[in-house]
């Protein structure tokens, strides 16, 4: 009996199912692991690594996803805040990242370089220019839903296609290349560990604090369920919505300059590429309603790690870049389905039935 | 089964976690009877529908249902309609947008032999029911142009045309008008003349003694009894339901008004007015005062309250508060003075569904704090505690989804909400609307005991006697515009013809 009441606990907590998805692709691995011959906890083994650019680095599968995963899920946790207060989603964030990322590239290497070793201009000038740009996107997004009324969808797709050829205009459509290590450590390494890891992890702490120490949280997720009453309330709903975009974009502009330092240049075409359907993928898989509302930021988070876990599994089992796709697709859809509302109270029917026959029997 | 039994319900049980919401309940339904099912919030009503009409598992009993053998366990509306179980609830389940004709039809159109749909035969077939029922109608019209008693019998319409053996209308009346009641009725005296079974459930116990013939009362999950309507007077109802006597509303009389005539000025409006829904008004307001706003629905009662608040951004006029000049154009202005507003559309405006019992307590007093000053969660908890006990909210825990109450303990937060804010001046818009007797008159004590404290209160209500029992001075109001106040003589009879505007429409 004590037993059973700890497993629905466990089942009852809000971050089961998107915990679970994690641990099904970690399986998968190990599984995988073990079919080869290999050692089968190969997938959690990190080691030290000697390499010629980087000194001595962190080295194993669960490293680089953390690595990899680090954009999204910086853009998880904006995406999250938009979800919940709009009940929709912002789909410029991988253009405006792109953007972000072409605005500072352009300040450091001066406009019209093609290629430079030396900064232009500061280097935190830069990279405090690329998120400010971030910001202002935001802003325009922000205005246009919460204070014009426009669907977010609608408003959000003015910079989807506009963004990028906006960076294009502001690069004099080249590809710009800043080869200089002091921007190249943001999406490189900090002494072992990956950069990006730790930039993930502070933009997590920081609104983690802001949601925990103020009313934040609480005024998203009112205005999200419901705006009107929370209106009559006392808040400010329009401003409350206008903020959540604002921080959109602001996470936007950091995934940007990441992505950007990362390959050391801005390359508008393909920075935060379809990186906007991966966050919202993440909120979706972390057990979020996209229908706005109540919101689970860890579990956007994980969301956003299963998504590069899978990714990096599927290239350990050998399946190539071009074909991954439809591997991700089929396991995303395993995974959305266990958590349909539908599937559950199926599921949930079943069982009561079932105690209902073992209750007459 | 007894003849002329449509539906019977036999020791039906069900458990929400931490309450018995049902424990072997019985209930009988009879071909053509009207038949009222009673209870305070939270008594069982909507549970015990619910069990019917699929919504709810229940765990035990049995339901039996005429020309069906066996026992009939639905396990959705859909299950219910096909056993001949259709539900009409008070927000109206249909499509503004398409037309009557397309309501009635809508799911089940009646097809060509190209299948296509066939629009004209739905338009007569429609109108031929409606003509029947005595709904007079243009069926092409968008369901959207009719008031929504209207809509409600569009609705109720849809649900016989489908063949129902038993109608159950949950709270039908609640938003709609006593003209437009006596109307709802008559097709309800039609349809239970036509051999259906009608459970009416409702708080208006005038409208349980015009229309029903038998009634079901449930207290606290349980039958207390079935009464044929002659065996159980008003006073004995309130009895039952209440588990105690109580001669009505009768014990809050009014003590001796004290005089507020010399208290200072809480308010004081000035040709205020909001384009499009209330012309300029008037309106002054001393401290300890209790000051009613009568009228029909849609006479401007809301409209007046939202132009002070804010919630409708006045367009004209100047308000003074405590004395000072005001300006308010959003509701955190009206609170930071001193102002809080229960509104009158609960779920739309009151409510934040997926929110806690705690976080609905806490929300406008946290907005008055300001975002960056969060309220430590002990306080919250301690804050919350202490108006769940003040106003007796029935809830299973501070950190219940506010949602899962019901309608009366959810207007209960609502109102502790304001309580928490220590406001000067509130503002409450049908405070009693769809809640039980017994928490009505908590609800009139508590506006009393407020106005001793000192504090303003503009109560709004459609229910001309709460408010005599409980205000002052009354405003009243007609077609959007304020035209006069009664400040003695407050009788039924005196606010009746005010409203009525000398036409000698009342009795």
């Amino acid at each position: 009996m004590n037993k059973k009441s700890t497993w629905a606990k466990i089942k009852g907590w809000s971050l089961f199912l998107p915990v679970m998805s994690i641990i099904l692709v970690m399986a998968v691995n190990i599984i995988h692991d073990i079919a080869v011959g290999a050692n089968p906890f190969s997938f959690f083994m990190i080691t030290l690594r000697q390499t010629t650019g980087n000194g001595t680095i962190l080295y194993g599968r669960i490293i680089d996803i953390l690595n990899r995963g680090s954009e999204v899920a910086i853009l998880a946790i904006g995406m999250t805040l938009v979800v919940s207060s709009s009940s929709g989603t912002d789909i410029s964030v991988g253009s405006v990242m792109s953007l972000c990322a072409s605005f500072c590239c352009m300040l450091l290497a001066g406009y019209g370089v093609s290629s430079t070793t030396t900064l232009a201009v500061p280097l935190i000038v830069g990279l405090l220019a690329g998120i400010l740009l971030g910001v202002v996107c935001g802003m325009f997004n922000g205005t246009l839903v919460a204070y014009f009324g426009i669907q977010p969808m609608v408003a959000t797709l003015i910079l989807f296609s506009a963004a990028r050829a906006i960076g294009l205009l502001l690069c004099n459509d080249l590809i710009v290349y800043v080869r200089n290590d002091s921007f190249g450590i943001f999406g490189g390494f900090c002494g072992v560990i990956p950069t990006p890891v730790i930039i993930a992890a502070i933009c997590i702490l920081v609104i983690a604090i802001l949601l925990k120490k103020t009313a934040l949280g609480m005024y998203i997720q009112s205005v999200g369920i419901n705006s009107k009453a929370s209106r009559i309330a006392g808040l400010n709903s329009k401003r409350i919505i206008f903020m959540t975009y604002l921080l959109c974009g602001l996470f936007a502009g950091i995934a940007g300059i990441v992505a950007s330092s990362r390959i050391t240049s801005a390359d508008s075409n393909n920075i935060g590429l379809y990186f906007e359907m991966d966050a919202i993928l993440a909120v979706a898989l972390g057990g979020n309603s996209l229908g706005g509302g109540k919101f689970n930021l860890a579990g956007s988070i994980i969301g956003a790690y299963t998504i590069q876990a899978i990714t990096t599994t599927l290239y350990a089992l050998g399946v190539s870049s071009t074909q991954a796709p439809v591997f991700k697709a089929i396991i995303v859809i395993l995974i959305v389905a266990i958590q349909a509302p539908p599937l559950k109270a199926y599921l949930k029917h079943r069982s009561n039935a079932k105690q209902l026959r073992g209750g007459a029997a | 089964m007894e003849d002329n039994v449509v539906l019977t319900a036999r020791g039906i049980s069900m458990t929400f976690p931490g309450v018995k919401a049902l424990s072997n309940v019985d209930f009988t339904l009879r071909k053509g009877e009207i038949h009222a099912l009673m209870g305070e919030n939270g008594a069982g009503k909507s549970t015990l529908i619910k069990c019917l009409t699929g919504i709810n598992d229940f765990e035990a009993g049995e339901i039996h249902i005429e020309g069906i053998s066996g026992p009939v366990k639905n396990h959705s509306t859909k299950d219910a309609q096909e056993v001949g179980i259709s539900t009409v609830y008070q927000e109206v389940n249909l499509c503004p947008n398409l037309s009557v004709a397309e309501n009635l039809f809508i799911g089940r159109e009646p097809m060509t032999k190209f299948h296509t749909v066939d629009r004209r035969a739905y338009n007569k077939r429609s109108q031929k029911i409606m003509d029947e029922l005595g709904i007079s109608v243009d069926v092409t019209q968008n369901l959207e142009n009719y008031s929504l008693a209207i809509q409600q019998m569009v609705a109720i319409a849809r649900a016989v045309d489908m063949e129902c053996k038993v109608l159950i209308l949950d709270e039908p009346t609640s938003s709609l008008d006593d003209e437009e009641v006596e109307k709802l009725f008559v097709l309800m005296r039609n349809l239970r003349d036509k051999g259906v079974g009608i459970i009416f459930v409702t708080h208006f116990l005038e409208q349980v003694y015009a229309v029903c013939d038998r009634i079901t009362v449930l207290r606290d999950g349980q039958l207390v009894g079935e009464y044929p309507i002659a065996d159980l007077p008003r006073v004995k109802l309130v009895a039952a339901m209440m588990g105690k006597n109580l001669d009505d509303l009768a014990e809050i009389q009014k003590e001796s008004t004290e005089d507020v005539s010399k208290n200072d000025m809480e308010i004081s409006a000035r040709g205020l007015s909001h384009a499009g829904t209330i012309k300029p008004f008037d309106l002054d307001i001393r401290k300890g005062e209790v000051v009613g706003v009568a009228g029909l629905l849609g006479s401007g009662r809301s409209e007046l309250a939202r132009a002070i608040y804010g919630a409708d951004k006045a367009s004209t006029g100047t308000l003074k508060v405590a004395g000072k000049d005001a300006k308010i154009s959003q509701p955190i202005d009206a609170m930071n003075l001193g102002m809080g507003m229960l509104p009158d559309d609960r779920k739309a405006e009151g409510i934040i569904a997926d929110l806690s019992v705690r976080e609905n307590i806490i929300l406008a007093l946290q907005a008055k704090r300001g975002m960056f000053k969060q309220l430590p969660r002990a306080k919250q908890e301690e804050i919350a505690d202490r108006y769940i006990d003040l106003v007796q909210i029935k809830t299973a825990s501070k950190e219940t989804l506010i949602k899962q109450l019901s309608g009366g303990n959810q207007q209960k937060v609502i109102l502790a909400r304001w309580l928490a804010t220590d406001p000067d001046f509130l503002i409450l818009d049908e405070p009693t609307r769809g809640i039980d007797v017994g928490t009505k008159s908590e609800i009139q004590k508590l506006i009393v005991k407020l106005a001793g404290e000192g504090k303003s209160i503009l109560f709004i209500s459609s229910e001309i006697s709460e408010m005599l029992r409980t205000c002052n001075r009354m405003a009243i109001m007609r077609d959007g515009e304020k035209v006069g106040e009664l400040d003695h003589e407050l009788t039924q009879e005196n606010v009746m013809k005010a409203i009525a505007g000398g036409e000698q429409g009342h009795e």
